[in-house]
């Protein structure tokens, strides 16, 4: 039995949390502002089915099922029984003071199978996964805020030059 | 497109790479019409600056033509002439909607890189390096603008790039180092450094209602300029010990506010300047922070330090003491382009102000080593280098 994984990263965002809520509430959104999550399918209201994708196309998949839903303040969510990874998280809707918009916390608990769906995982989420979960937040801000997420994948360089 | 790239510490090359794209529904392409090497470019230049990559394409003060903007794009439109701030801002967090353009919290894509060193990350800026945002420069025949309503500013046709060009990072800059002093009525400022930005600052600390600007810079032609488009006092630091100068010229009380211009190169003299030449050499320190010194010393008791000269990782040898002891206060920042822009540009428009006087060197971009070589050892007298693709 290996230890189970927890992190929790928190960002503010200028937006009041009712938009945040419903946007996240919308699983399928997720992928829009995860790196790994390839998918989201919500099954029915409280049951969806998530897949991420990991190197040479591998994929993680599991259904999760809504454990607490306290609309424009909680959801929690937790993977069913027969999950390629036994996971759990839940995201909180908190007004910041003085009007500086809401405050966003993110929990995720997962135990690290072993084989190579492990392996994959490691792989994926590396020796830090705040940050990769900071880094989700940081779109998910950047999403909400800005309508867009800022990227410069795809512009010009003389990169191509730099080996001659 | 031709695009000036750099490979490594004065190492630049004009090369052909691939036309720009709209990535983001809120971006617009801009044929760059003029463009100009700015003080802090030659921090890269020099290989000061972390996290440059072979083929980054340089530059981040310029203006142009919009010639494609994406489907989010509500105020600008093909065919708008822009002055483009340097720095870039989103529009809508929090930071922005402060006017902290240069805070915003979501134009860095590669923001995690600036909270390891700075704790959190900062605003993108073109040119300047992946930790800030990695964005593709403006030495280039067409460049990408994000959030290009805030981003870039409509001016009007018929006035030439020159007195405008400026607008788009310089004249900001130097206008917030003023404006950041809180200027009351009696106040002297003294400004290091008589390069653009110095030059902005003088002219700026007047528009704000100074009552005397001193520059203080070491070369003859700077200084010139200084007396003549700032109508600042001048004092050369090689020829007066400036701290006892500054004292004689403020009736002993050290002026009110004081304002760097100059930044992590700073020239240092005697075994000071030495120490940390050697220690930045070797990478120990990464910034030569003598200005910042001497402005400590000099300033009135609690007075400002407006610290716009850019600094970029750690400095030592700072006298805190007397900082604490003089109940200094401290305010800097990149400067927040959007904020000023606007303002700035009616300046230029009613003719109270005409930057073009630093532009004192045209080429072709396809002669961006020589520009930026004549720029660094100041050959010829040289103030400002401007770069017009065509």
């Amino acid at each position: 039995m290996s230890q189970s994984i927890k992190v929790e990263k928190t960002v503010t965002i200028d937006k009041p949390a009712a938009e945040l809520y419903s946007f996240w509430r919308q699983f399928e959104n997720l992928p829009r502002f995860t790196r790994h999550l390839k998918d989201v399918r919500v099954i029915s209201d409280n049951r969806s089915h998530w897949v991420i994708t990991g190197p040479l196309d591998g994929t993680v998949e599991w259904d999760a099922e809504i454990v607490d839903d306290r609309p424009n303040e909680l959801i929690a969510w937790k993977s069913v029984p027969g999950a390629d990874v036994d996971n759990a998280g839940s995201v909180q809707f908190k007004a910041a003071p003085g009007n500086r918009g809401t405050e966003v916390k993110v929990v995720t608990v997962y135990n690290p199978p072993g084989g190579v769906i492990g392996n994959m995982l490691a792989k994926l989420f590396g020796e830090s996964p705040e940050q990769q979960i900071g880094d989700d937040l940081a779109r998910f801000k950047m999403l909400m805020e800005a309508g867009e997420i800022a990227t410069n994948d795809g512009q010009p360089s003389g990169h191509s030059h730099s080996k001659d | 497109m031709k695009a000036v790239c750099w490979h490594g510490a004065e190492d630049v090359r004009v090369e052909t790479v691939p036309d720009p794209t709209i990535l983001n529904p809120r971006d617009a392409i801009l044929k760059v019409t003029s463009t100009t090497i700015c003080g802090s470019d030659l921090h890269i230049y020099d290989g000061f600056i972390p996290t440059m990559e072979p083929g980054d394409i340089l530059g981040h003060e310029f203006m142009g033509e919009i010639v494609e903007v994406g489907a989010e794009v509500k105020r600008l439109k093909k065919g708008d002439r822009t002055v483009v701030s340097s720095i870039i801002g989103c529009g809508h967090c929090w930071h922005c909607n402060q006017q902290q353009w240069s805070l915003c919290d979501n134009s860095n894509p590669n923001s995690w890189m600036l909270e390891k060193i700075y704790g959190h990350g900062t605003a993108g800026i073109f040119g300047y390096s992946h930790a800030f945002g990695g964005y593709a420069g403006s030495f280039a025949e067409y460049i990408r603008i994000p959030f290009a309503d805030y981003t870039a500013t409509a001016v009007p046709k018929g006035i030439p790039d020159e007195k405008l060009l400026p607008v788009s990072d310089a004249f900001p800059t130097g206008y917030m180092g003023a404006d950041l002093c809180h200027i009351q009525p009696g106040d002297i400022v003294a400004v290091w450094g008589c390069g653009p930005v110095g030059q902005f600052a003088m002219l700026s600390a007047y528009l704000l209602g100074a009552e005397r600007v001193i520059g203080i810079d070491r070369f003859p032609e700077r200084l010139q300029l200084a007396r003549d488009f700032a109508k600042a006092e001048t004092l050369n630091y090689e020829e007066v010990d400036v701290l006892e100068a500054l004292k004689e010229m403020t009736g002993g009380r050290g002026p009110d506010a004081c304002i760097d211009a100059v930044g992590m190169e700073a020239h240092g003299q005697g075994p000071e300047g030495l120490y940390d030449k050697a220690k930045q050499a070797i990478r120990l320190e990464t910034d030569r922070p003598h200005v910042l010194r001497q402005m400590i010393l000099a300033c009135r008791k609690g007075g400002t330090l407006s610290i716009m000269g850019v600094y970029g990782g750690f400095v030592d040898k700072m006298p805190m003491g007397a900082a604490m002891n003089k109940g200094l206060t401290f305010r800097m920042g990149q400067m927040f382009g959007p904020k000023y822009i606007p303002k700035l540009v009616e300046h230029v428009l009613n003719g109270d102000v005409d930057p073009s006087v630093v532009l004192t060197h045209r080429l072709p971009l396809t002669e961006a080593k020589q520009g930026f070589e004549m720029f660094k050892h100041k050959q010829d007298q040289c103030i400002k280098v401007m770069f017009q693709p065509d």
